[in-house]
């Protein structure tokens, strides 16, 4: 967890899809974290409702670029998380 | 060219969109919705995107194309939705002055396209479906960041 340096939350938008949208059971939510979250507290806190994040790990884009766990994220940030792209040979 | 579409990919309009006076090859690559897919007989595909997204790293893979190929123009349109067997789910058309490169550069986009692009594919069979994701890769952040 972040070290909480303040009482201050933001508010993340979080975009859901394929089946992570179906096992959620919707493609939009909004996570409140503490000031100075992580795409890593994020995935913490979602993991709850949505066990696949972990379980079948994808990527994490912020803001529509792909991002490390360890990226800050800020108050009005859309977090998307993105299950395996479509396969095909 | 770079779009999303929700209906059929116009193929002719990316073809006239990428060929210069300058350009001895035009390649148009086409991905089609197959019927037998891992021993299953496929009814039909659903394409899901994250469009605001795909469309960005989709315009991302013609700048890495143009950065490594001396190609004239690209143009990836890639189709969501419900697709019958025989459909195009994405096209790609690449111009360039000799057929070398525009072979290598279309060969490229798609691989690419198939790594990075927020786009996923569920494919419905008489009974049952599935989301089909990467298989037996591992990728990183990193590895998705635009190559040069």
């Amino acid at each position: 967890m972040p070290e909480i340096t303040s009482e201050r939350q933001i508010c993340v938008r979080v975009r859901l899809f394929a089946s992570y949208r179906e096992a959620a059971g919707t493609g939009r939510l909004e996570v409140p974290l503490p000031d100075g979250a992580r795409v890593s507290d994020l995935v913490d806190v979602l993991a709850v409702r949505l066990p696949a994040v972990r379980t079948a790990p994808g990527m994490v884009a912020v803001n529509h670029t792909y991002v490390g766990p360890d990226f800050g994220l800020h108050d009005g940030d859309e977090a998307a998380f993105i299950p395996p792209v479509s396969g095909g040979r | 060219m770079f779009k999303i579409v929700d209906g059929p990919i116009d193929e002719l309009a990316l073809e006239s969109a990428v060929r210069t006076d300058a350009d001895g090859a035009v390649i148009v690559f086409r991905g089609v919705a197959r019927r037998h897919s891992r021993g299953r007989e496929v009814v039909h595909l659903e394409y899901e995107a994250y469009p605001e997204m795909a469309e960005k790293v989709i315009a991302q893979i013609g700048d890495e194309l143009k950065t490594r190929w001396p190609i004239s123009r690209v143009a990836i349109v890639h189709r969501t939705g419900v697709l019958e067997i025989g459909q195009a789910s994405v096209v790609i058309a690449v111009s360039a002055p000799h057929r070398g490169e525009a072979f290598q550069a279309a060969q490229y986009a798609i691989d690419r396209l198939k790594q990075i692009v927020p786009i996923w594919k569920k494919e419905v069979w008489s009974d049952g479906s599935q989301w089909i994701g990467w298989e037996n890769e591992t990728h990183s952040h990193e590895a998705l960041a635009p190559r040069q």
